[in-house]
């Protein structure tokens, strides 16, 4: 097939890129990727060594840009949501959140308060599960292999909620606009009980593993150091900034979906270095756990999508007795809603930092324009400054603690 | 959040709309500000250095291609954390036929994969760029993706009726 | 097919060469370490502690394709990444075999676009195609497992 040959890119594309000495052959070019094993994905880096210690590292992204936002353009509210989750495919959840608040506040849409406490309770176990990942992954490529196991232990108990309240392990879908697809199952708030009851000694046993591990701590400290003035200016968000000192949580700078009414701590570390954002993020699991508690003891009662029949469709029940629900769901599945044209920008914290949906409709039933600003995106293009003059073995680390979604970058 | 705008961001609208003669907007309690090209770098320094808006969240482009003229705005999105994630947009409207911004690298260094991306995606042309390479297609790729003259591209789906011709088209790699 | 039922007394076993080499080749199938998307963290689940691939002498994920003998796309190629993707299926030593894991490396599943090839087997032969987006894990052991059978099948005419 002709167009699945590799143009090689010129030295000349590059050369204003990397240091004088890699054009004289003092310094090593050297490729790392899209196939590697530590790069969680498809992420290329062009890396200049001198020996093992990196000159410059560049990053070359795009091999899982999959057309999202345009894909998105081409369908209605309803329909592009499908697309959300496969975004940042750890935090689909979270996805769903931001796209669904972003049509809400376009088109101006309440969401029931039931159906607010469920989304709280989901995203923060979402939280949960990505940072496993990202602790099962991040511990794997420094060496750790038992880490990993742990965490997907727990990470399945998260999925079989997951799919007990949407049938799905992890693209859910389960957010619509105006609240939620439906009320969550019998038996959902004994099995997250379950999980809170479960969860705290399960961390204890990763601390156990890994905070006071010397070849851990060796690995990690001092390494990829970021100050707080840097990380601002480069506008990292989420763990990297809090592991810098700065306490910037958007669930409690804008609280959204009702996180004013959550007793719970932003953690911050001041070191900025890998092993600070280790910590912050073990914390952040405890915060979570904390949050997912009161939202259940809080759970109101009450419906869980919106009365507003100009967006919402109407439950089942009532399209066999009513006239009017019938023609709102034919209405509603066959040309969707339209939006104003207006344009509107929304963020919510994902496990990885500030995620920013930029929704403009243009007065019809599809989306004019979508913009997701990923926070793996932003978090990543530091890459370069965290990891000159470390070894290259650190690298693989410092990747890791950025914690990249390689579909949150490249979408 | 009400449908006003933000107390906070009074006095800083209130300035750059006399230095810059930008025209604000609010929907919803998000205030954008319509800003000339000429202006964009001033602005956003005065936004970072005197206003506290340390940060660059988000920049992205709209094409309205071809019911409006000029056809793209440019959207920046800035956060201020000392004003407890206070945000402002700024867009910056560009003619089809002239579309180049100038860099905002010296401002906010993160600046520079998005101003990449504005040029992958949509052809705007950055001044005084570091490395104005494409970031997400390949780097022969022809065309910009989200313009709206852009095709989608998509491939038809296959039924019975279809399939003999399509399967004809398609490629069938060896080992 | 256990080798010990073959075992006589003379601590001799006899079997066609045929069933041997495919008992031995679907036994010790490496994969390839090669996630994409989604279904990587699903392939990744099937690996780690719940599902546990090594029941199926496949716990051995090779980085290298040159130490793979099986490559599982899991997750939508890009067109940028297409040519990366043929470059790493020519390296790997034959014999060897793609699984198509998911919709998107199946067939583009929901994203039909001008980044995504609509389907991997525009690029690469494929062996299974695992329908799911993502597939459960259950889902990808059935490939496994129908690829095994499928390789258990193969002549040894067909080797050349």
């Amino acid at each position: 097939m002709s167009d699945v040959t590799l143009t090689p890119v010129s030295m000349d594309e590059v050369k204003h890129l990397v240091s004088e000495r890699a054009m004289q052959g003092e310094t090593v070019l050297l490729n790392m990727g899209p196939q590697h094993p530590s790069t969680h994905g498809v992420l290329r880096l062009l890396l200049e060594l001198d020996g093992e210690t990196v000159v410059n590292c560049i990053p070359d992204i795009g091999f899982l840009h999959t057309g999202i936002e345009k894909n998105m353009e081409a369908k209605r509210y309803e329909q592009a949501e499908v697309m959300t989750d496969r975004l940042d495919y750890l935090n689909t959840m979270g996805n769903n959140l931001a796209y669904c608040m972003a049509v809400e506040k376009l088109v101006d849409l309440d969401v029931p308060p039931r159906a607010q406490a469920i989304r709280v309770v989901m995203v923060e176990l979402q939280r949960i599960a990505s940072h496993l990942v990202w602790l099962g992954t991040h511990a794997l490529d420094l060496g750790a292999m038992t880490v990993f196991l742990y965490c997907f232990r727990e990470r399945e108990m998260i999925l079989d909620i997951m799919e007990m309240i949407s049938g799905q392990r992890m693209m859910t879908t389960y957010f619509r606009p105006g609240g939620l697809w439906r009320d969550v199952p019998v038996g959902f708030e004994e099995a997250v009980r379950q999980f809170l009851r479960i969860f705290p000694a399960r961390i204890q046993q990763y601390e156990d593993l890994l905070t006071k591990n010397p070849i851990f701590i060796d690995r990690t400290r001092g390494i990829g150091v970021v100050s707080k003035e840097d990380a601002l200016r480069w506008g990292l968000t989420g763990p990297p900034l809090r592991g810098s000192g700065v306490p910037y949580d958007i669930r409690k700078v804008r609280p959204y979906s009702g996180y004013e009414q959550y007793d719970f701590e932003v953690p911050t570390r001041e070191e900025g270095d890998v092993y600070a954002r280790y910590l912050v993020r073990i914390e952040e699991m405890r915060q979570s756990l904390r949050i997912i508690r009161q939202a259940l003891d809080k759970m109101p009662y009450g419906p869980v999508r919106s009365n507003n029949r100009k967006f919402v469709p109407p439950p089942r029940s009532e399209i066999g007795h009513s006239m009017e629900a019938l023609i709102h769901h034919f209405k509603l599945w066959t040309d969707g809603f339209p939006a104003p044209k207006e344009s509107v920008f929304v963020s919510v914290e994902s496990p990885r930092g500030e995620l920013g949906v930029y929704l403009e409709g243009d007065g019809g039933n599809k989306p004019y324009r979508v913009h997701w600003r990923t926070p793996s995106f932003a978090n990543l293009q530091t890459l370069p400054m965290l990891a000159k003059g470390h070894l290259v073995a650190d690298l693989v680390g410092i990747i890791g603690s950025v914690d990249i979604v390689l579909g949150d970058v490249d979408r | 959040m009400g449908l006003t705008m933000d107390e906070k961001l009074k006095p800083i609208v209130d300035a750059l709309q006399q230095r810059f003669g930008a025209q604000a907007s609010t929907f919803r309690g998000q205030t954008r500000l319509l800003l000339e090209r000429e202006n964009l770098v001033a602005a956003t320094t005065a936004l970072r250095d005197e206003f506290g808006f340390e940060m660059l969240t988000d920049l992205t482009a709209v094409d309205y291609w071809p019911q409006e003229s000029p056809r793209f705005h440019a959207v920046y999105w800035f956060t201020s954390w000392q004003k407890g994630g206070l945000q402002i947009s700024l867009r910056v409207p560009l003619d089809g036929e002239d579309a180049s911004l100038p860099t905002l690298e010296g401002v906010y260094p993160n600046a520079n994969w998005y101003e990449r991306e504005l040029w992958d995606m949509f052809g705007i042309h950055i001044e005084g760029h570091s490395d104005l390479r494409r970031i997400l297609m390949p780097h022969d790729w022809v065309g910009h993706p989200l313009r709206k003259d852009y095709p989608l591209g998509y491939e038809e789906v296959q039924f019975s009726f279809n399939q003999e011709e399509i399967m004809v088209r398609k490629a069938h790699p060896q080992e | 097919m256990g080798l010990e039922q073959k075992l006589g007394d003379m601590g001799i076993a006899t079997m066609k060469l045929e069933e041997a080499v495919n008992w031995a080749r679907t036994n010790a199938m490496w994969p390839m370490l090669f996630g994409l998307a989604c279904c990587a963290i699903e392939m990744m689940a099937a690996q780690a502690s719940h599902y546990d691939l090594s029941r199926f002498g496949m716990e051995l994920m090779r980085a290298s394709p040159r130490q793979s003998d099986l490559m599982i796309v899991a997750g939508r190629v890009t067109r940028k990444m297409a040519p990366v993707l043929r470059r790493l299926y020519d390296q790997m030593p034959d014999p060897k075999w793609v699984i198509a894991m998911g919709d998107c490396a199946s067939t583009g599943g929901v994203f039909n676009n001008y980044a995504v090839v609509q389907g991997v087997d525009e690029v690469v032969p494929v062996d299974v195609y695992v329908a799911g987006c993502p597939p459960r894990p259950e889902a990808l052991i059935h490939g496994i497992i129908t690829l095994h059978e499928k390789v258990k099948g193969e002549k040894l005419t067909k080797w050349a």
